[in-house]
C-alpha cells in the first residue's frame, strides 16, 4: 500500500515538473487578470451609462437638488443628484465623527495598555465586529435602533442620518481600529522606552510621540475608514429613512432628517428602472461617480499603508 | 581537457546597477584543492561564489562581464542552469534547515533531480550523513524535523544536503559564523577528506582555518584580488603588504 | 523645594499628571466597551426575539407565502452554494495571482500596477459590484438573472481578498528556504511547490474562509444579478431537497431574504424577521470563528 501511495506521490511529482512551463503561463495569467477585472469593472459600467453620458447635465447633476426620474404627467424626469450627494457625504461625515475617535481610542487602549489574554480577547472581538455584514446591521438600524430613536429623542421617525450614520460607524470602526492598532505596533518599542525613561507619563508618550511616529497609519486607517462609509449600502439603505433633502439650515436637528445615499439611491431605484431607459443610465452614472471616489480613496491611502508595512518588517 | 583548471574566472567584473562588486577578477582553481578565499566583510567574496552557479542571475541589478569557466565550459552558456547548480554544493553563513524531515533534507536535491528509488535515496541519505558526521547523531530520528536540530548540527545538515548530489565542485561561505568550534573542526576535517572527490572553495573569515586546510588562497579587498597563490608562501612571504597586514591579523 | 527635600514622593505636578493619565486610560477603556458592549447586547437581543422561532423545522422547512411562515431552508441553500461556486470561482485565479505577485513578478512599474489593481478592486463599493455584474454577466455574458451570475459577481468582488491573504500566506515563508532550494537546482517552481505552498496552506485556508464569509453575508451584490424574493421550487424528493437550484436560474439567499422580511412585506411576523437575522449571524460568526481558531492551532504547530 505504501508502495502504490508513493508510486502516485512520485508520478504526480514528476508530472507537476513536466508541466512546469504551462503552469508558469496559468501564474502569470493570473497575476495579470487582476488589471483586467478593474479595466472590465470601468468598462461596463461606462457601457451601460455610454449613451447617455454626452448628454448629461453636469451642473445640473452636481449641484441641483430635484432627483426626480418618474416626474408626474408631463413633465420631462431631472437628474439634479445634490440631494444624494450630500446624503453620501453627511452619512460618511457624521460617521466619522463617531467612528474615527472611538476607533482610535480603541486601538490606543488595545495597543498600549492591553496585555495578555485581554488584548487576545479584544483583538478577536474586533474581528468578529468585522465580519458582521451590512445586512445585519441595516437590520438592526431598522428594527432595533429606530424605535429607540424616536423614544429617546423623542422624534416622529428613526430612520435618518444619525440612524445610518451610528450603523455605518460601526461597520468602520473595526476598520480603522485594526488599521490604527497595526501602525502603533509598528512604532518602535525604543521610542516608547527612551521617552518613559526622559519622565514622560503613558499618555505623553502616546500623544507626543506615538501619534506623530504612527501619523501615515492613522491617517490611511481614517481614510479606509472614509471608503467604507461612501461605499456602503445595505446598513445606508435600510436605515436612513430615503428622501433626498438637503436641510436649509445646519442644526443639530438634521441629523433627524431623513436622508437618502448614492449606493442607496442605485439599490432602490434599479429594480424599477427599466432596462436601457434614461433611468436605468442615469444610476450607473452614480455608479461610475461613486466607483472613481471610492478607487481615488483606497489607492490613496494603500499608498500611505505601504509605509507603515516596510516599517513594521 | 586536462590543461583547463577545473575552475577559471578570467576578467570577471559584476556591478550592481553603478556599484563595483568584482572588479577583474582573474584566478584559477585546480582539481582536487582546496582553494581558500579572504578578505573583509563586503570585498566580494559572496559575490564570487554566486557568479560560479549562477544563482547572481537572481539579482535583477547585477550585470556580469567576463567569462566563468567550469573544465573550459563558460557557465554562461550552459543551456541547462539547473543541472549546472547540481554539479556545485553551496553551504551558507546562516545554517538553513529546510521545514522537513531530516531525511527529506537530504533527500531534496536528489528528487528534484528526478531520483525516486527507495533504496538508492536511503543509501545516499546515510552516506551524506556520515560524510558531514551528522549520521550517529541522527541516525535514530531521521524522520524529526530539520528545524528543530541546534545550530551546530543544522549547518552539517546544510552541508549533507550540499553532497547530496555528488558535486565536482563544493563552496563555503563562511560557513563556521554561527556554529561552535566544535563542530567547526569537524567540518574541516571532513573538507580535508573530501578534497580527493571534488575541488573545494573555501571563503572564511577565519584566517587561521585558511592557512589549516587550503591549498591555495586567494586574498580578495575592495572586490578586487590583492594577492594569490599557495597558501604556505602567502602566509610565509607575502608580496603585498596589505596581505601581510591582513594575514597578520593587523587589518580587520 | 519640595522636590529637593524629598526626591521619592510626587510632587503636585506630577500627581496631576498621574491624574491625568488614569483619565485618559479609563476614557480609552470606555471607549472600546462603547463598541463591544452595545454589539454584544444587540446580537444577544436579536437571539432572544428569534428564539421563539428557531427549530430544527425552521431551518429545514421552505418560506411560506410571502415568508410569513414556515422555514429558511431554501435561501439557506441559495447561499450555500453561492458560497460553493464563487469560491470554486475565485479560489484559483486568487491564489494564483497571488503566487505571481509574491514569486515571480519583477519588481517593477507593471507589478506595482498589479497590486494597485487589486487594491482598486478592493475599494470598489458592492453596489457598483452589482453594477458591473449586470453590465458584464447578467447582460452581455447572456448569464441572465442567475445563481451563476451572481457567483461570478461575488467571486470578482473577493479577488482581493483571496490575493492578499495568500500573498502574506507566501511572504511568511522566510527567503533563505527558497535560496536553499536554488542553490541545489531545484527550479522556482519545485521550489514553490515543495516548500512554499505546502508551508503557506494556513494562510490561504484564512484567506478562503473569509472569502466564505463575505460571500454568505453580502447583499448588495446579488441584488440584479441573481437573487430574488421567492422561487417556484418545490423540494419533495431527497436530491431537489440538497440541490434544489439550477446554475442557470435565479435564487433565493439568506442576506437578500432578510431584507425582503425586513421591510418589503407589511404584517411580517416578528419572530419571522428576527430569526432570520438570528440564523444568518450564526452562520457568519461560526465561519470566523473557524478562521480564528485555525490560526491558533496553526501558528502552535509552527515547523520553523
Amino acid at each position: 500500500m505504501r508502495g502504490v501511495l508513493q508510486g502516485i506521490r512520485v508520478l504526480g511529482s514528476r508530472a507537476l515538473d513536466r508541466a512546469e512551463p504551462v503552469i508558469r503561463v496559468v501564474i502569470y495569467a493570473s497575476g495579470w487578470s487582476s488589471i483586467l477585472f478593474v479595466a472590465a469593472i470601468f468598462f461596463f459600467i461606462v457601457k451601460e451609462a455610454w449613451p447617455i453620458l454626452p448628454q448629461v447635465n453636469w451642473g445640473e447633476f452636481f449641484f441641483e437638488n430635484r432627483w426626480l426620474p418618474n416626474p408626474a404627467e408631463g413633465n420631462t424626469p431631472v437628474y439634479g443628484a445634490a440631494g444624494i450627494l450630500y446624503g453620501t457625504f453627511a452619512v460618511t461625515a457624521v460617521s466619522m465623527c463617531i467612528a474615527m475617535p472611538l476607533g482610535l481610542a480603541a486601538a490606543v487602549y488595545i495597543s498600549e495598555f492591553a496585555t495578555g489574554k485581554v488584548k487576545e480577547t479584544l483583538k478577536i472581538l474586533v474581528e468578529l465586529l468585522a465580519a458582521i455584514p451590512s445586512i445585519i446591521w441595516g437590520f438592526i438600524g431598522l428594527v432595533i435602533v429606530s424605535p429607540i430613536i424616536q423614544d429617546v429623542f423623542n422624534v416622529e421617525i428613526g430612520v435618518n442620518l444619525l440612524n445610518a450614520s451610528l450603523m455605518v460607524s460601526m461597520m468602520a470602526i473595526p476598520l480603522i481600529v485594526s488599521i490604527s492598532e497595526d501602525s502603533l505596533r509598528a512604532v518602535p518599542d525604543s521610542y516608547r522606552e527612551a521617552a518613559l525613561a526622559l519622565g514622560a507619563s503613558r499618555w505623553e508618550v502616546i500623544y507626543k510621540v506615538l501619534f506623530p511616529a504612527a501619523k501615515n497609519g492613522l491617517l490611511a486607517a481614517s481614510m479606509l475608514g472614509v471608503g467604507r462609509a461612501v461605499g456602503e449600502t445595505m446598513a445606508v439603505w435600510m436605515a436612513s429613512g430615503g428622501t433626498e433633502s438637503i436641510p436649509d439650515e445646519f442644526s443639530p436637528m438634521i441629523l433627524f432628517e431623513r436622508i437618502k445615499a448614492m449606493t442607496a439611491t442605485i439599490a432602490s431605484e434599479m429594480p424599477d428602472a427599466p432596462h436601457g431607459g434614461e433611468h436605468y443610465m442615469m444610476l450607473f452614472v452614480v455608479g461610475i461617480v461613486l466607483l472613481l471616489i471610492s478607487v481615488a480613496i483606497n489607492v490613496v491611502s494603500d499608498l500611505v499603508i505601504k509605509g507603515i508595512k516596510k516599517r513594521n518588517s | 581537457m586536462s590543461e583547463h583548471a577545473h575552475i577559471e574566472f578570467n576578467n570577471v567584473t559584476v556591478r550592481y546597477g553603478r556599484n563595483i562588486a568584482l572588479d577583474d577578477l582573474d584566478f584559477k582553481v585546480k582539481r582536487n584543492t582546496i582553494f581558500g578565499v579572504v578578505g573583509p566583510a563586503n570585498s566580494g567574496k559572496t559575490t564570487m561564489l554566486k557568479c560560479i552557479n549562477r544563482t547572481i542571475d537572481f539579482i535583477n541589478t547585477a550585470k556580469v562581464e567576463g567569462r566563468v569557466t567550469i573544465d573550459g565550459e563558460d557557465v554562461n552558456e550552459l543551456r541547462n542552469v539547473y543541472s549546472l547548480r547540481r554539479r556545485i554544493g553551496m553551504v551558507f553563513p546562516l545554517p538553513v534547515g529546510l521545514p522537513m524531515s531530516i531525511y527529506d533534507n537530504v533527500a531534496y536535491g536528489p528528487r528534484m533531480a528526478g531520483i525516486h528509488d527507495k533504496d538508492r535515496l536511503d543509501e545516499l541519505v546515510e552516506r551524506c550523513l556520515k560524510q558531514s558526521v551528522l549520521w550517529d547523531e541522527v541516525k535514530d530520528r531521521l524522520k524529526s524535523l530539520g528545524t528543530k536540530l541546534s545550530g551546530g548540527q543544522q549547518q552539517r545538515l546544510t552541508l549533507a544536503r550540499a553532497l547530496s548530489l555528488e558535486p565536482e565542485i563544493l563552496c563555503l561561505d563562511e560557513f563556521s559564523i554561527a556554529i561552535d568550534p566544535v563542530t567547526t573542526m569537524k567540518i574541516e576535517d571532513v573538507l580535508t577528506s573530501l578534497k580527493s572527490e571534488m575541488t573545494i572553495i573555501l571563503v572564511t573569515n577565519l584566517i587561521q582555518q585558511a592557512q589549516r586546510i587550503s591549498d591555495n588562497m586567494m586574498f580578495l579587498n575592495n572586490s578586487e584580488i590583492v594577492e594569490q597563490g599557495p597558501t604556505p608562501e602567502l602566509f610565509a612571504n607575502p608580496k603585498n603588504e596589505l596581505t601581510a597586514r591582513y594575514l597578520s591579523g593587523e587589518m580587520g | 523645594m519640595s522636590d529637593v527635600e524629598h526626591p521619592f514622593t510626587s510632587s503636585r505636578h506630577e500627581r496631576r499628571k498621574g491624574l491625568r493619565e488614569k483619565i485618559v486610560r479609563y476614557l480609552m477603556l470606555a471607549s472600546t466597551f462603547a463598541i463591544i458592549i452595545p454589539v454584544l447586547t444587540v446580537i444577544v437581543y436579536l437571539f432572544v426575539k428569534a428564539a421563539p422561532v428557531l427549530s430544527w423545522d425552521y431551518i429545514t422547512q421552505n418560506p411560506g407565502p410571502l415568508g410569513k411562515t414556515g422555514g429558511i431552508w431554501l435561501p439557506l441553500m441559495g447561499t450555500f452554494y453561492l458560497v460553493l461556486v464563487s469560491l470554486a470561482l475565485v479560489a484559483p485565479v486568487g491564489i494564483l495571482a497571488g503566487i505571481y505577485i509574491n514569486e515571480y513578478a519583477p519588481n517593477n512599474w507593471f507589478t506595482r500596477t498589479i497590486g494597485m489593481a487589486v487594491t482598486s478592486l478592493a475599494g470598489v463599493p458592492s453596489i457598483v459590484h452589482a453594477l458591473f455584474g449586470v453590465g458584464a454577466f447578467v447582460l452581455t455574458l447572456g448569464m441572465g438573472k442567475s445563481l451563476l451570475a451572481a457567483s461570478c459577481t461575488i467571486a470578482v468582488m473577493t479577488i482581493p481578498v483571496i490575493v492578499t491573504a495568500t500573498r502574506e500566506a507566501l511572504a511568511a515563508v522566510p527567503m533563505a528556504f527558497r535560496e536553499a532550494c536554488w542553490n541545489m537546482g531545484a527550479t522556482k517552481w519545485q521550489t514553490i511547490r515543495t516548500i512554499v505552498l505546502p508551508n503557506s496552506v494556513s494562510g490561504i485556508l484564512t484567506g478562503v474562509i473569509l472569502e466564505v464569509s463575505r460571500a454568505a453575508g453580502e447583499t448588495a451584490p446579488i441584488l440584479f444579478t441573481g437573487a430574488v424574493a421567492s422561487v417556484a421550487i418545490s423540494t419533495d424528493t431527497f436530491d431537489r431537497k440538497i440541490a434544489p437550484y439550477d446554475l442557470t436560474e435565479p435564487f433565493m439567499a439568506m442576506s437578500y431574504h432578510l431584507h425582503v422580511v425586513a421591510e418589503k412585506i407589511s404584517g411580517m411576523p416578528e419572530g419571522m424577521k428576527f430569526g432570520t437575522a438570528a440564523v444568518l449571524i450564526a452562520l457568519i460568526l461560526i465561519i470566523n470563528s473557524f478562521s480564528i481558531t485555525l490560526r491558533v492551532w496553526l501558528r502552535s504547530r509552527k515547523k520553523w
